[in-house]
């Protein structure tokens, strides 16, 4: 039994490894088309993120999975309970409006930071959780409606920025967060703060009310099975309801720490350009992770390299930013083929035909 | 209000409602058939671009248009072997494509016209409007689909076979019908739409390219497949009614009174709302086909 579980484990670890040499040799071809030389682009990007000892390379590359680690959290939870949860994108947003709430109060210094991760977590749990209940209890498509209320948080959020708390010094930003709300930086010179290790806390936590709390059991027997969940006395829409917040607490925590702990800025930025992608990221990263928190860490980890050498990537190659999410995108659609690795493996057996 | 400025609303309804119910027409064949595609948005802002490129190289917006429906039907043809003939998982297939777009669409543009996130399509490149209505030939083209989707899927033998292996691929198979063609088909036909949706996005409408430039009308499109019953004539209709939602955003917009006391960008969120609350009212009225987003396995 143990040993077949190490197999199965083996397996998958294969398959996704394929996944993501199909997503790189994929986007190789794309990035050559389009007249860049992808070799070069590739050595620059995992050089100066994973590939590296370098420790500012690396605790950037740790500060970049951290954002994507809770927004994993909030698509993995979403799929055990049986939903696909797009939405962290704009729980995202709507928890990093909520940090800079507090940071526009005048408060007493230790206030900032708990009163930030409670508004934060709270305004993104109530975001996912209209989905939520659009989703329990009226039945609409989690998919369309979690989309829709990431573009309405866009917007409030923009409009927030621009009318109602803008920063007095800079026009480009919201508020920012002042000093005694700011999580401590863990390396100087680097954007690598306490963030990762709220992300990895948090990350561990969900894993525990997964597969150790009575509501992490109701919401993994309704993802598996509804029918079979109500018959075992579990109510199913509760459960869909339950993963929707606690997916949303997962994404608003990842805007609260994008907000008081991310140098320099401490603030949402124009076009709310240094929070967009994090929450898209986060499907990327649970997918990785084959939705399991603990795979979620390493996956983050992966992806959060893929952001922080991006930039590299351009500096050395002149590859524009955006290509990394091509990569995560081609390693997706790979994913989303079942037994990849049996797939190639009849394929070369059969000489290639 | 007068005539006039009705008027002028109805013709801008019908440039924020093609790019919808057209990729609402493609996804209802699609899902007839039992296939899910939720990667519309991603065909919709790849198509949108390569439409863009096309036009600008070849001087010819016709081109560009053509060029954003093969490359739909290629993303068709992708999908399809994914979710039709290795009855992989169809949501995730969808989400890949739609990440793919918003990675590509801002590489692309900064590959090709050398700028960051944003270009103005040259007037050569855009898709000139009819005479006299000041309607997009496209919108036309739109509404013939329609009725000719219509049709097609209720009164002709290969519209009997989507339907019948969108609701019991089982019964269809034993009769003789190939399954996975029939998936194939509908597939590439419903996201060829979706192409020709983001070229006229792109070339005709809005005249430029941002990787926003999509704005959740694939998502949107697939609010409408729900709302219209899977009915491409009420997909018209209804395309209409979350069309005039966009018209509406942007003349509450100019309206001084308005400007004064909603600031624009909380104006832009109502085309979203609107989605929202039709969708939440409207569900349980309507029946999707019984074998949807399931892949088909013989036993």
């Amino acid at each position: 039994m143990e040993r077949q579980k190490l197999v199965e484990g083996l397996y998958r670890f294969a398959e996704i490894l394929v996944a993501l040499i199909a997503g790189f040799a994929i986007s190789g071809i794309i990035m050559w088309m389009g007249g860049y030389d992808p070799i070069k682009a590739y050595r620059a990007m995992l050089g100066s993120s994973i590939l590296t000892t370098d420790p500012y390379n690396l605790a950037m590359t740790l500060s970049f999975s951290a954002p994507v680690m809770f927004t994993a959290i909030t698509f993995a939870v979403g799929v055990r309970a049986g939903v696909f949860n797009i939405g962290a994108e704009g729980q995202m947003y709507i928890g990093a409006l909520g940090a800079v709430i507090v940071a526009a109060m005048s408060l007493p210094g230790p206030l900032y930071l708990p009163l930030a991760v409670l508004l934060g977590s709270g305004l993104g749990a109530l975001w996912g959780a209209i989905a939520g209940i659009l989703k329990a209890y009226k039945g609409v498509n989690e998919v369309v409606s979690t989309i829709m209320l990431n573009w309405i948080a866009f917007w409030i959020v923009d409009y927030t920025r621009v009318d109602l708390l803008p920063n007095p010094k800079d026009p480009s930003k919201t508020v920012e967060m002042p000093e005694p709300g700011r999580l401590p930086i863990i390396l100087r010179g680097t954007e690598l703060t306490a963030s990762i290790i709220i992300a990895v806390a948090v990350t561990l936590l969900s894993y525990y009310l997964l597969w150790h709390t009575v509501l992490g059991y109701e919401i993994r027997a309704t993802g598996m099975n509804p029918r079979a969940a109500r018959y075992g006395g579990i109510n199913p829409e509760r459960a869909v309801l339950w993963s929707f917040i606690i997916g949303g607490i997962a994404a608003g925590l990842a805007g609260v720490c994008e907000i008081a702990g991310r140098p320099p800025h401490y603030a949402i930025t124009t076009g709310l350009s240094n929070l967009f992608g994090y929450g898209f990221d986060g499907i990327t990263v649970s997918l990785i992770g084959a939705n399991h928190p603990l795979g979620i860490i390493p996956a983050a980890i992966f992806v959060g390299g893929l952001t922080a050498g991006a930039r590299g990537m351009q500096i050395v190659a002149g590859v524009p930013l955006e290509m990394v999410k091509a990569v995560q995108g081609v390693i997706i659609i790979a994913l989303a083929v079942p037994g990849l690795l049996k797939l190639l493996k009849t394929r070369f057996t059969r000489g290639g035909g | 209000m007068d005539i006039g400025a009705i008027a002028e609303i109805a013709r801008q309804t019908t440039y924020a409602m093609t790019p919808l119910v057209l990729a609402a027409i493609g996804e209802i064949v699609t899902e007839k058939a039992g296939v899910v595609n939720i990667g519309l948005e991603g065909i919709m802002l790849l198509s949108a671009f390569i439409a863009v490129y096309v036009a600008e190289a070849t001087g010819s917006p016709w081109l560009g248009l053509a060029a954003g429906t093969v490359l739909g039907a290629f993303l068709g043809v992708v999908h399809s072997l994914i979710s039709n003939y290795l009855k992989g998982d169809q949501i995730i297939s969808g989400l890949g494509v739609n990440l793919l777009a918003l990675g590509l669409v801002p590489f692309g543009i900064e590959a090709v016209w050398h700028v960051r996130g944003y270009h103005t399509v040259p007037p050569e490149a855009k898709v000139p409007a009819l005479p006299l209505l000041r309607v997009s030939p496209v919108f036309i083209l739109t509404v013939l689909i329609a009725i000719g989707t219509h049709y097609m899927l209720n009164n002709t033998g290969y519209g009997r076979k989507i339907r019948a292996v969108g609701e019991n691929p089982e019964a269809a198979d034993v009769v003789g019908v190939n399954v996975e063609l029939v998936q194939t088909v509908a597939t590439v036909y419903g996201a060829a739409l979706a192409g020709l949706a983001g070229a006229f996005l792109s070339i005709d409408w809005l005249s430029s390219i941002t990787k926003e430039l999509s704005a959740g009308r694939g998502f949107i499109a697939l609010a409408l497949v729900n709302f219209a019953n899977w009915n491409t004539l009420l997909a018209l209709a209804g395309g209409a009614l979350f069309g005039v939602t966009w018209t509406a955003a942007e003349w509450l917009k100019i309206i001084p009174e308005i400007k004064a006391l909603v600031p624009i960008s909380l104006i832009n969120t109502l085309p979203y709302i609107a989605t929202l609350v039709v969708v939440a009212g409207f569900i349980g009225v309507s029946r999707p086909p019984a074998h949807i987003g399931r892949p088909y396995k013989r036993e």
